[in-house]
């Protein structure tokens, strides 16, 4: 009956034990996931009583009371390390436990800001009797901080709790790191994707790339053009981000040290957004009358720049981040083929029969026009594989292939200069049976042939839970932990984390902790977590 | 033209598969049209749909008992029923209070469904059984709908039909079309395995599942309650089994209290509850509350330390198996118990002294299967003293242990299930079918269809042989799957398999299946099941219990 492979994810025994030695409680700062830096830590342990627990600003802080992130934050990350504490009743204790006092300092006064590709992650920890000193560049890296410390504190079987004398200097191997999720195959309710901010928060992601529109609907409400979402979303009532949606969701995301970034494909992928704006697509002709079905945006319209300069003039207002993905993949061009008019202003334009030149002058004009509201553009790789002339600042985002091929793509890409970020060993909607995490983890991003110059142009990488499969009935089970392995790639050294079975009972650890902050993340494993997910 | 239009808008699929860089992974991409048997699942036998259609009303719907029927207002498992199913079509009562009288009963309306149980013994106060009659038909007409059915699980049947006739039309009104249905099951076992031993699951996550196992038409739930990981079963005669070898012995185990209400809790929807006992093998966790249970294994001529299957070899294996085995007769009413018999290790044994001894005096030889026909056959005897039937994993039959005829052989090894299905029935056993449904394997797509395409009876056999096959199981094994992921895994797949085994052999169609399956995974949805989607698409109600 039962699963005839099961032998084969027998870990050897050494793990088990590892991973008992865990349970007794005897916790480890190894505990923290993604794994800081540099940690040294002693046996030497300080009992943490909720009624006496503070943070507090350094003197010297350049952030003091009234820092919107930072106060905040003490309060989520106070429930956080009390999960069982409140404050009504219980905990009548007798104790006499010294105060507590986590002292926070940032060299920045950023509270009002939104974190951005420059922003200094970078903290250090330091815990000893009585106190621990948080001492941060900007308060996005004082986030990161508290996230480490929370995950320092454990509880004993008796209900005490604790942490150990610890010394950490942290910050993230790459600066963006990312999770995508897609709003247009399935719409995800803004719940589900608060929800996924809070638990990207706990991996120490930074990007939401919120791929918000696609082929199949048109959920966001633009001010602009409000026949978007009216006609092209699954439902116009329903099924919609309002302006109010974004903004929530914006702001939740700055809480937590988190950028949005929109991502507004095309000329491709934009089914959805012919609904409510006539005479955006290409009408496909079969023969020499038009079909009656569409293909890409019509690029050789100057309507299509006016709609598109407006569009994103509007996008830039409403999202804040300096970055904007414009997609750019996969565009098929039989549409253009087929249309008469497309031919001839390829003729005009000396392209000859290669739409890929039309492609390219597509995409130049889109860039040309964020650069004109001071945005940097991500693009898909397929733009650069066109060869097309794209403005030197833009990045290009890797989503093709097996590590053979992509590898190559990251050589190419970084020789000629661009930026780059990488998706492609992250396709977390492809679910197979079995601990896939493990592929996850053992990528090696940086694993090319090139410079020390080029290996630079790496700024990151991205986890992409496309939306065919996948709404808000199985998104956070499907994306946790296993999103979590990729985010230890992304910010921990790549030395200390290359043993995928010493990562095996530090993920499980963490995945239960998950569990205990109410994230619904799926087992490893066979195995139990203290607190069991009580939904369904 | 039936009038389903919100549910049709509802559903708009939609072309552009991004970013699939799966080389080998081309298929059609589904374009949803409405089905003909609207949101149908599983596809009863026969059905007649008029174009006819009635509203019905929150405030005046009634479901009521008929007349002449066997079953009354005492019968709760009945007047429980309607009360859920009034409240699947009209939502909670709460709901929907102020509509009261903000609407007359007109005459196009249809105010009442009778309920009309036919034979003289209802069987509302029994339990479900492998022969139970399942049969109900259903008349939706002026005035009154009225469904008849022999017993009451053919009535929960069809009020589960009835309620997926209803549709909201385009002002939010609810309507069923005037329809003829008779219908009944091809297979009486259809069953889903839960594994509730290498993650513990929670009580409620298995009532949830009861609960949507109902709405498939499913009637056995199969509970694999514990293994070598765990042993979650709290038992009054050996409490120390899960003192010892559950996970945790007061957050992780299911209590005396706890067992019944799952018992309970399926019985009130037509669902057997068939536990799974595993040994000789899958035994690990029994150990550490029962000393000598387990052969201890030698590493050259000293035990070793470690454990392996039930020790076949002591008289004590055997009083302790009595005492436990009565006590599984009495905590689960079914006539039938699993007990399991797969994936024997042999080494353990092979390395034990004592064993080999034993296997000298008995003339064993060095078949080890005929210890392992020893120990099954001294068990069976053991079971069939408590008065319950058994099934089998398939291993059993193939190691030649004689067994009882009404065996049930439950086959599980994928490739070569065909024939083993030959060899089972031809040998004149019952047998019920899982290898092509382990659900656990999960893949990228749209792995439905493929269980969904399954014929169980596609292998060589005479008619006779056919008619041993009782059904099949989804089976849900729990290596990678716990609270947190169980239910978007097991549905709508598992519904895949509720159809093939509930519906004619001849209902095949895969476009019509997934135009009605992608409308009954938005009703689970609605209904509050967190069932995941078969494609892009969306649902009128999305899931929000985020």
């Amino acid at each position: 009956m039962s699963v005839v492979t099961s032998g084969r994810y027998t870990f050897p025994s050494y793990n088990l034990v590892f991973f008992i030695f865990l349970q007794l409680g005897l916790h480890s700062v190894e505990g923290v996931w993604p794994l800081p830096q540099s940690i040294t830590s002693s046996p030497e342990r300080y009992p943490l009583n909720p009624q006496a627990f503070y943070f507090t600003y350094g003197s010297q802080s350049a952030a003091q009371e009234g820092c919107s992130v930072l106060d905040e934050a003490f309060k989520r990350y106070f429930s956080l390390i009390f999960p069982d504490y409140s404050s009504g009743y219980g905990f009548l204790r007798f104790s006499v436990d010294k105060p507590f006092t986590v002292q926070v300092s940032v060299g920045r006064d950023d509270c009002d800001s939104y974190p951005d590709q420059d922003s200094s992650e970078q903290y250090t920890l330091s815990v000893s009797a009585g106190q621990a000193s948080l001492k941060a560049e900007t308060v996005w890296g004082a986030l990161r901080g508290l996230e480490t410390f929370s995950q320092l504190v454990y509880q004993e079987d008796f209900g005490s709790y604790y942490v150990n004398k610890t010394e950490i200097k942290d910050f993230p191997r790459f600066q963006f790191r990312g999770i995508l999720l897609d709003t247009s195959r399935h719409y995800l309710p803004v719940q589900a994707i608060l929800k996924t901010l809070d638990a990207m928060a706990f991996s120490k992601f930074n990007v939401f790339h919120w791929h918000i529109v696609d082929d199949p609907s048109f959920p966001y409400q633009s001010r602009t053009f409000p026949d978007l979402s009216a006609k092209g979303a699954f439902h116009p009532m329903t099924h919609i981000y309002t302006q109010s949606d974004v903004g929530r969701v914006i702001s939740f995301a700055r809480m937590r040290g988190i950028r949005v970034l929109p991502e507004f494909d095309s000329p491709g992928h934009t089914q959805s957004w012919g609904k409510g704006q006539s005479d955006l697509l290409t009408p496909c002709y079969s023969g020499s009358s038009p079909s009656g079905t569409f293909g890409p945006v019509n690029p050789i319209l100057p309507s299509t720049y006016k709609f598109m300069a407006t569009l994103f003039k509007e996008v830039s207002s409403v999202f804040p981040d300096s970055y904007i993905h414009l997609g750019g993949d996969e565009v098929n061009f039989s549409c253009w083929k087929s249309n008469p008019d497309v031919r001839a202003f390829m003729l005009k334009m000396g392209f000859g029969a290669d739409f890929t030149k039309l492609e390219a002058y597509y995409m130049e004009n889109i860039v040309n026009i964020t650069v004109a509201l001071n945005r940097t553009s991500i693009v898909w790789q397929d733009v650069f594989d066109y060869h097309e002339r794209i403005p030197k600042d833009t990045v290009l985002h890797i989503w093709k292939g097996l590590p053979a091929s992509y590898a190559a793509e990251l050589s190419a890409i970084t020789k000629a200069g661009y930026r780059v970020l990488l998706a492609a060993p992250w396709y977390i909607n492809h679910i197979s049976y079995g601990q896939d995490w493990r592929n996850y983890y053992t990528v090696q991003p940086l694993n090319f042939s090139g410079t020390e110059e080029q290996k630079k142009l790496v700024i990151g990488g991205e986890v992409c839970m496309w939306g065919e499969y996948v709404d808000a009935t199985n998104l956070t089970p499907r994306l946790w932990p296993r999103a979590s392995a990729a985010a230890e790639r992304l910010w921990s050294d790549e030395k200390q984390t290359s043993d995928v079975d010493k990562a095996f009972p530090r993920l499980q650890d963490f995945r239960c902790e998950l569990l205990r902050r109410g994230i619904q993340a799926e087992p490893l494993f066979v195995g139990h977590c203290k607190h069991e997910y009580q939904g369904v | 033209m039936l009038k389903f239009v919100s549910l049709l808008l509802a559903l708009s699929f939609c072309q552009g598969l991004q970013h699939n860089n799966i080389d080998d992974y081309v298929e059609a991409e589904p374009v949803f049209e409405a089905s003909k048997y609207g949101s149908l699942w599983p596809l009863p036998q026969k059905v007649q749909i008029s174009e006819v259609s009635f509203k019905l009303t929150s405030s005046s719907f009634r479901i009521v008992d008929a007349k002449a029927s066997s079953a009354g207002p005492s019968c709760s498992l009945l007047q429980s029923a309607y009360r859920r199913y009034y409240e699947y079509m009209f939502g909670s009562a709460k709901k929907q209070w102020w509509s009261k009288n903000n609407r007359r009963s007109d005459p196009s309306d249809l105010s009442e469904l009778q309920v009309w149980i036919t034979s003289p013994d209802s069987e509302c106060d029994g339990y479900p059984s492998v022969t139970s009659d399942e049969s109900y038909e259903l008349t939706v007409n002026q005035p009154v709908a009225v469904l008849k059915a022999p017993k009451v699980w053919g009535a929960l049947h069809g009020l589960e039909t009835f309620s997926q006739l209803v549709f909201e039309d385009e002002y939010g009104a609810k309507s069923i079309n005037a329809a003829i249905i008779n219908d009944f099951p091809r297979f009486q076992h259809r069953g889903i395995l839960l594994d509730s031993s290498r993650h513990f699951l929670p009580i409620k996550v298995i009532l949830a599942n009861l609960e949507t196992m109902a709405m498939n038409k499913f009637n056995v739930f199969h509970w694999h309650i514990v293994d070598d990981q765990s042993f979650p079963y709290l038992s009054r005669t050996f409490p120390q089994l899960s003192e010892q070898g559950a996970y945790h012995p007061y957050t992780h185990v299911y209590t005396p209290a706890d067992v019944k209400m799952v018992i309970e809790f399926a019985r009130l929807r037509g669902i057997r509850v068939i536990p799974e006992f595993d040994t000789p093998g899958h035994t690990q966790s029994w150990g550490k509350g029962q000393k000598d249970l387990l052969t201890p294994c030698y590493s050259g001529s000293k035990p070793s330390g470690s454990f392996g299957p039930v020790n076949p070899i002591l008289n004590t294996t055997y009083d302790f198996m009595a005492q436990f085995f009565t006590e599984i007769s009495t905590v689960f009413p079914d006539g039938y118990v699993h007990l399991g018999g797969d994936e024997v290790d042999f080494t353990c044994w092979k390395s034990n002294p004592d064993i080999q001894k034993f296997m000298e005096q008995q003339h064993f030889g060095d078949d080890y299967r005929k210890l392992e026909s020893f120990y099954i056959q001294k068990l069976l005897d053991i079971v069939t003293s408590t008065k319950k039937g058994y099934l089998i994993w398939q291993e059993v039959f193939d190691n030649g242990v004689k067994l009882k005829p009404d065996t049930v052989v439950h086959v599980w090894i994928g490739g070569g299930s065909d024939k083993e299905m030959s060899t089972v029935t031809a040998a004149g056993y019952t047998t019920i079918l899982s290898a092509p449904w382990y659900l656990d394997y999960i893949s990228y797509g749209q792995d439905w269809q493929k269980y969904y395409k399954v014929e169980p009876l596609n292998f060589e056999g005479t008619d006779e042989q056919k008619k041993l096959v009782i059904g099949g199981e989804a089976c849900l094994w729990g290596e990678y799957v716990d609270a947190t992921n169980l239910t978007p895994r097991l549905w709508p797949r598992a519904s895949a398999v509720a159809e093939r085994l509930w519906s004619a052999k001849d209902v095949t169609d895969i476009g019509d299946a997934f135009n009605r399956l992608s409308l009954h995974r938005c009703r689970m949805v609605e209904r509050g099941i967190p069932a995941e989607p078969l494609f892009s698409s969306y649902c009128p109600h999305e899931y929000k219990g985020v």
